[in-house]
Formats: C-alpha cells, structure tokens, sequence
C-alpha cells in the first residue's frame, strides 16, 4: 500500500485494560496505520513471512471508522445486530442486547430508520453502538469525531467518555486535534514520522514535552534559539539566545555548555508587567499586535533583535488593556521553560 | 432555508414561482433538440406502425386475432422469452465474478480489463457472429479441444441449436452486463467491508450480507438492460439458431421481407413493444428499482 516507504516503525505500545488511550499526530504520522495494525488490516510480514496470525474478524475488536461505515441498506437495528447475527447470537438474546446497546448512546427509537435518514451525528452512534454490542475486549476509534461539526462535537467527546467509563472498555483512539486528545484521554502518544515521539499523561506532554514537536503540537509554544552557557542542578540550564537574552529553563536530557538549544515557553506562561522584574526570566519588549480572542488577548511583543514573544492573557476585570506600541516588560518562570537539544546536534 | 432567510434575496426580484418557471422554460430549450430528433425518428414512425398493424384496407384487429390464434406465434414469443431468461441469468453468473474483479482491481489494471471487455464492440456483430460460427461448429476449434482431450467421445452440437443461441447472445451481451456491475460495484465504499469484518464477519459473511446487498442495483440494472435486448435480438439467432429457434425478430423479419404482410409485421413488432414494456413494468415492481437506487447514494 505504501510501496516501500516505511509508515510505522518499531511502535510498541503498552495500554492499560480500561483506559482512554489516544495516538495523536499530524496527517501522515502513521497514527491511523498503526490503528489499523491493531485491527488487523493489511500485513505484517517479517522476512516475506507473514505474521498476522489473526485476521480482523478474529481479534475480537470493535472498530468506529472515520466514515462511520454504517451499511446503508440496514435499518438501525439490523446494523447494530449484525456482529450478533455472524456470532449466531439466538433472537431473544440478540435483541436484548441490540436494545441496551442503543439505550446506551441514546437512539432508542431509532430501530427501524434507515441510515440515509439519520444526521451525521446519530450515524456516528449507531457506530458506536454496533461497535460495543458484542463486548469486545478495545474499541478502536479512528478520528470518529471528524467529520462534526464543533458543537456537536464536544457533545459527542462527552458521551463517548461516559460510555467508556460506564462499561470500562479499553478504547484506543486516533485524532489529530491535539485538544481532543488532551481532553479524553488517560494516556496520549504523539506519533511523527512513524514513530512515537512521547507516550504520556496530558499534563505530561503539556508541562514536559520531550521535544519541541510535542511542545508545537501539543498546545502552541514561543521557540527561542541560543547556546547553553552552563549546566546547573538537576535539568535546570542557563541559556544565551541569539538576541542576546539569558535564560534559565529545565533540559530533558543532559546538555554540554556551548551545545546548540532551543528554549521553549507556552505564551500564558508568559507575564506581562510594566514594573521591572527581578526574576531570572525576563526581557524588555514593545507590543506589536493584540488578537482579542474572547477568553483570552494574544499580544504579539517585539524584542528586536531577540525576535517576538506570543503572550496570552486572560480577559478578566483586573487584567489591563495593552495597545499596540506600548511598551512592557515580560516574566516567566524558569520551571516553565524547556530547554532541546537542537536536532542534529545532540551530542 | 427559513422565512426570514430568504426575506433578503426576494427583496427586488420577482416571486420564487415565476423564477421557477422560467427555469423550467430554459430546460425546456436545451431539451428541444432531442425531443425533436426522439419524435421525428422514434415516436412518429413507431405510431405508423401501431397505425398500420390495423390497416389492412380499412380498419381491422385482424392481424392480433391471426397472432393469438395461430399457436406457433404464441411458441415463439414463449421461446423468445425463455431465451431471454436463459441469457440473462448466464450473463449475470458469468459477470458477476468478472465485474467483482474488475471493480476491485488496481486502478491501472481495471483500465485495461475494461478495455478487453468493451474490445468486442468494436468488431461488427456479424464478424463476432460468423468467428463463433468457426469455433462451435461440429470440426471447430472448441469441439476439437474436447474430443482431444478426451472430454467428449464425439463433437458436441454447440450450433444450429438453443446451445448456440445462448452462446452467441451471452458474448454480445456480457459487458453490458459486467459494465453496469461494475459500476455499481465500485462505488461501493471498501470500508464497508472493513466495518464488517471488524465486526466478526467472515469474509463470506461480509459478501453476503454487506456486499452482495449493495450490489442489488447493479445486477437489477444490468440484468434489464440485458434482457430487453435480448428480446429484441435478431443477426444471433439467425445465424447461429436451429430452424426451430426462432425468436420474435425474426418473425417479423419473414413477414417484412418475404410474405411481405406488413400489417402482420406491424402488429408483431406492437406485442413485443408491448411485452417488454409489460415486463419492465413488473421488473420494476419486483425489484423496488426507485429504492435500491436511492440506498445506494
């Protein structure tokens, strides 16, 4: 299917029974490909010797495509009754269970509709349902909330996690929108290239990203490029940028002075203030731009030759305006600062 | 769209019923000349021939009563019929496999199967007639491979009889049939299949039940169309039938040309219209045409 481009490379992945489990990551990062490895399409094949043992009607896994595939010439019922009608499920025990199975995501009522008669969303809960109905071990979940729009959408992330927790099913899912992972998941790993790049709590790849992929990706992030000037404590590293600032943040990883760096900050780590800061983390700058974006304003700050700084404040009563032009200085706190190794120059 | 949604655009133009029918005006320009041609070419002649199967030096039902009480024409139309059948089904067990191939296929090679199934349309039906005239007949290439191959002690009759008829008809007639399936077959979403057997179908189970039933308007599709042509079937049967294969063209073809009664022809030709439209009516019936079509989209 891929030719010979590699799309996965040595994944390995170790999910906890009854957890939300999402694989975040841009199109093309081999997130879907590793889903459907996991179902059981397409083959694995070591040395020409083909090592999926298990087709996918034999992994016992239910499955929520992206198009829903709800089969068009089945009433709800009967979609949701076919996993039970090829495991020669008797009618008494069949019905009961197609009946809880749309209790369950709230179509009942809805057994003798055609798919062509139901919204987009309620397409997607006959997917759902006829995904759990035979209790599968995972329920796997490829980017199901796609094609909804925002509304419906939250309402639907809502549902899907009362109904995860309700029957305590293991469920793995892929998405790209990193907000949506944050959100429902106990675990996420955030794949590029084929690969993991981080396996780990939300709060785990917010606060401590490993790489400034996951920092850009998951949520948004200031990049600023510079040298290390010396490595001190456990991870905590001062910084030289180009622009001439000094820095302190936390280093992953161990890092030599005068290797390349790149420091990374979330803009509402950033403080705005007009008095000068005393802290260790703290520069002059003139405001650019101001985006009012409801919740919050995102102020664009120059730093000359040190580049522009993206600050996101909250819009509250006790917050002050800032206009274009004036200026202010910024503070943030070391402990919100992570500091990379700059790729291709670890070492 | 809302009242007060289109409170806007109305605002300066004239009322949605005017601009409907000027609509309708428009697409009644650009159907025009094809109205035109369908009347000057079909219609009007097809009424000279309803005229004239009850003109026979003034106005008669004769040439019906000589149809229905003379049996041999009522054997005919039975055996056209039955034929008809005989060819559909053969065309749909021989084409359902080759369209379910054709339809699933790499995109690349899917172009050139098509294109040798569509080949035979490009040869004249009376060459594709006459070559398997060469290759059914008691010394030819087919009946010389199985006598070889010790398959049959003698040369089998494949011409001059029903076998031939049959044969001759499923060639001309397979890739209406496969290409209407084909069609059909390839819109239809592979995730379907996927969604199944991810659901423990086995991939029997998902034929059956997923495939084959989205399939439906396909076949329903391909085999009317190969049986209406069928009906109507003439150079096949005549070249490659017995004398006692005779289908309703033909028929008229011998009054036409030979006892040169017109009239009898005529009225031939009229229960044969009527008949396929006849068995397009309960086709349609008993298929639900309207909605397969509609759940296939």
């Amino acid at each position: 299917m891929f030719g010979s481009v590699v799309a996965v490379s040595d994944v390995s992945l170790t999910i906890a029974a009854a957890s939300f489990f999402t694989l975040l990551g841009p199109s093309g990062s081999g997130k879907t490909t590793t889903l459907m490895m996991v179902a059981g399409f397409g083959q694995i094949a070591i040395d020409g010797v083909d090592v999926t043992a298990l087709p996918p009607q034999k992994r016992d896994l239910g499955m929520v495509f992206q198009s829903y595939a709800v089969f068009p010439h089945l009433t709800v019922f009967e979609n949701v009754a076919f996993p039970l009608q090829v495991r020669k499920i008797p009618g008494g025990e069949l019905r009961r269970r197609v009946g809880e199975a749309l209790e369950l995501v709230r179509l009942t009522g809805y057994e003798r509709r055609l798919p062509r008669q139901l919204s987009g969303g309620e397409q997607q809960r006959v997917a759902l349902a006829r995904a759990l109905v035979f209790q599968p071990r995972v329920l796997l979940m490829d980017e199901p909330l796609g094609a909804l729009d925002k509304k419906l959408r939250a309402h639907m992330q809502g549902e899907l996690k009362r109904i995860q927790r309700h029957l305590h099913v293991t469920v793995i899912y892929v998405t790209h929108d990193q907000e949506e992972a944050l959100t429902m998941s106990d675990r996420v790993a955030v794949m590029r290239g084929g690969r993991t790049e981080q396996v780990g709590t939300p709060a785990e790849l917010y606060e401590a990203p490993v790489s400034p992929f996951v920092a850009d990706f998951v949520g948004e992030s200031n990049f600023i490029e510079g040298v290390v000037v010396a490595a001190s404590g456990p991870g905590r590293t001062l910084v030289r940028t180009d622009g001439g600032l000094e820095l302190w943040g936390i280093a992953s990883q161990p890092l030599r002075a005068g290797q390349r760096v790149v420091a990374a900050v979330r803009p509402e780590k950033l403080e705005p203030t007009n008095t000068p800061a005393a802290g260790p983390n703290c520069c002059k700058g003139v405001i650019e731009d101001v985006v009012y974006a409801g919740d919050a304003t995102r102020y664009s700050v120059g730093l000359g030759a040190a580049g522009t700084l993206t600050v996101k404040v909250q819009n509250r009563a006790a917050s002050r305006r800032l206009s274009s032009g004036e200026s202010l200085e910024v503070a943030w706190d070391p402990e919100d600062t992570r500091i990379f190794a700059r790729a291709g120059d670890d070492g | 769209m809302t009242a007060d949604a289109a409170t806007p655009l109305a605002v300066g133009a004239e009322p949605a019923g005017a601009a409907e029918r000027r609509d309708a005006r428009r697409h009644l320009v650009l159907l025009l000349p094809a109205l035109l041609t369908l009347g000057a070419f079909f219609v009007y002649p097809l009424l000279g021939i309803l005229v004239r199967s009850v003109d026979k030096n003034g106005y008669t039902l004769e040439s019906y009563r000589q149809v229905f009480r003379t049996g041999v024409y009522l054997t005919v139309i039975g055996l056209t019929f039955r034929t008809a059948t005989i060819v559909t089904l053969i065309c749909l067990l021989v084409g359902y496999p080759l369209a379910y191939v054709l339809a699933t296929v790499r995109p690349r090679l899917a172009r050139w199967l098509t294109i040798i199934v569509v080949l035979p349309f490009l040869t004249s039906i009376i060459v594709r007639t006459y070559a398997w005239m060469v290759l059914l007949g008691r010394n030819g290439v087919v009946n010389q491979y199985l006598v070889a191959a010790g398959l049959t002690p003698a040369p089998l009759p494949l011409l001059y009889n029903q076998a031939g008829v049959v044969i001759g008809m499923t060639y001309v007639l397979l890739p209406f049939m496969v290409l209407t399936l084909a069609s059909v077959m390839r819109g239809i979403d592979p995730a379907f299949l996927r969604a199944a057997h991810s659901l423990g179908a086995s991939r029997l189970q998902a034929f059956r039940r997923v495939f084959l039933p989205l399939s439906i308007p396909g076949v329903a599709g391909g085999a009317l169309l190969v049986f209406i042509l069928s009906l109507g079937f003439y150079i096949t049967p005549a070249l490659m039938g017995g004398p006692s294969d005779v289908m309703i063209a033909m028929l008229i073809e011998r009054e036409v040309e030979f006892t040169l009664n017109w009239s009898f022809a005529s009225a031939l030709g009229s229960i044969l219209l009527v008949l396929t439209l006849a068995a397009f009516v309960v086709y349609y019936r008993l298929m639900r045409l309207e909605r397969l079509f509609e759940g296939a989209g």
